[in-house]
């Protein structure tokens, strides 16, 4: 078994929030989550928008906002993740590939986001050649982000992330907008970079495409984790054993049925969730 | 109906790139056409000349012969957009994105048009921040369906959604375009939905 990089147990998430006047309420965002990440594997965690994706990969960075409250434990290299020690980590061992542009800082050049502000010689020799590793041409590190287009942009947040030796990598959405070769290819990076010994924690709502990648697949709705499956099971839903997870798998646009009376037969399942889970 | 785009060519402004240069559709109530090309290849900006948002700086766009312009009441040409939360008005409630839709008196229609998508009333008190993305483009959805609409555009219409959203949304397109012929071109990210859609592919490249 390879090493367990991290592990969470039992995560809860939540905000406070005030209501009308002084009224405080709390809002509970992700319940109850454990999983582990392995070195060299790709955990894809896939859920609707608002079913506590992104909050998970903030947690383990500890980068919530400042109404969030964390409850729960989680180990990083078989030691506890306090937020003071992620703070030390974040960048180094630690790294995120966060989901959008606006995480560039718009008055820097792209070079140095990516050598983050600690330029030497070495490292901005190391970050032309991570550059041009994902296709970046020469000179593309002094330019400024709106320079640059939106698939070159994905490939400069992923440089940020290998620039170092990093032992997790999270990404939180890293394809989209990207069309299937040039997301197909960003996967090809985050494969290389779980070869390499790292542990990949990929945060994503398309499942086809996490499908290609992943090696187990985590589905969360409405802030639970409903099931936790290798990757293969999504070829077979009878493998699968949560409604919802079956839902989705018949709802991939290559399981649908064109001449079906319905494209794919998911029968009333929003409304079921609804129910259950209250969102 | 038939819908024609023959020859356009457009750029933005003055001086940017031609974004399309010479493209030729055709489009028929019945027939249901996928679009695929390489972003930034104008595929949004076909449909929006397709629909009359804009004109072509060359070439022509033509509904059975005639220039889109010359209907002057209701287009039978409509698109639904990629982004809803940026097509509807944030701060009018969501009834009102379904008026303005074209229904008969009784409108009967619509309100199974409603029910088949999906829509719950307590939704249509709401403002279009107070629903999430699959929900506010539902009504965009049955806002493009009006009466007379004879051929529909849509931009990716469900990229932003789940996969089981996604799936209703297209099961229902599908059946009430075959029942009512009207035409449709799609553009969408991914190659399968379009191939189970649709009754022919075009490739702009």
């Amino acid at each position: 078994m390879e090493k367990e990089i991290l592990r969470i147990e039992r995560l809860s998430v939540s905000f406070s929030q005030y209501g009308r006047g002084l009224a405080r309420r709390r809002l509970s965002a992700v319940e109850e989550l454990s999983l582990s990440v392995y070195a060299g594997e790709i955990v894809a965690v896939v859920g609707s928008s608002g079913s506590g994706k992104s909050l998970l990969a903030h947690a383990v960075m500890g980068i919530l906002p400042y109404n969030g409250r964390l409850e729960g434990r989680i180990w990083f290299n078989g030691e506890p993740l306090t937020q003071k020690r992620a703070a030390k980590l974040r960048g180094k061992e630690l790294c995120l590939v966060p989901q959008n542009v606006s995480y560039l800082d718009p008055l820097m050049r792209v070079g140095e986001q990516v050598t983050g502000g600690r330029s030497s010689p070495s490292r901005r020799g190391k970050c032309k050649s991570v550059l041009a590793g994902y296709g970046l041409e020469a000179g593309v590190e002094r330019k400024y982000p709106f320079q640059l287009s939106g698939g070159m942009i994905r490939r400069i947040l992923i440089s940020t992330a290998v620039m170092e030796t990093p032992k997790l990598v999270i990404a939180d959405e890293p394809t989209p907008g990207l069309h299937p070769e040039a997301a197909g290819r960003v996967m090809g990076h985050f494969k290389e970079i779980a070869k390499a010994g790292a542990g990949v924690l990929l945060i994503t709502h398309d499942i086809e495409l996490a499908l290609l990648t992943a090696d187990r697949v985590v589905v969360l709705y409405g802030g639970r984790m409903i099931e936790e499956a290798p990757a293969s099971a999504f070829s077979d839903e009878t493998k699968l054993s949560h409604p919802y997870t079956r839902a989705l798998c018949r709802s991939m646009p290559k399981n649908w049925n064109p001449d079906g009376e319905r494209l794919c037969d998911t029968g009333d399942i929003l409304s079921y969730m609804r129910k259950e889970y209250g969102r | 109906m038939k819908l024609e785009a023959r020859e356009v060519s457009f750029r933005y402004g003055s001086g940017g790139r031609r974004v399309l240069d010479r493209v030729s559709l055709t489009v028929e109530s019945k027939e249901h056409i996928g679009l695929i090309a390489p972003s930034g290849f104008g595929k949004t900006t076909l449909l929006k000349l397709l629909a009359g948002y804009e004109r072509p700086d060359s070439g022509e766009v033509l509904l059975d012969g005639r220039p889109l312009a010359e209907f002057e009441d209701y287009c039978p040409v409509q698109m639904i957009w990629q982004h809803p939360e940026l097509s509807v008005n944030p701060r009018r409630r969501l009834k009102t994105v379904l008026l303005e839709a074209d229904w008969e008196k009784e409108a009967k229609d619509r309100a199974r048009i409603e029910g088949e998508l999906g829509i719950l009333d307590e939704w249509k008190e709401r403002y279009p921040a107070e629903v999430s993305g699959g929900e506010l483009q539902r009504f965009c959805i049955a806002r493009a369906l009006g009466r007379r609409t004879k051929i529909l555009l849509a931009d990716e219409i469900t990229t932003m959604l789940d996969l089981v959203t996604q799936g209703e949304i297209w099961s229902f397109l599908r059946k009430e375009l075959k029942q009512r012929e009207i035409g449709l071109v799609a553009v969408s990210h991914s190659p399968k939905l379009l191939e189970k859609v649709c009754s022919r592919i075009v490739r702009l490249d």
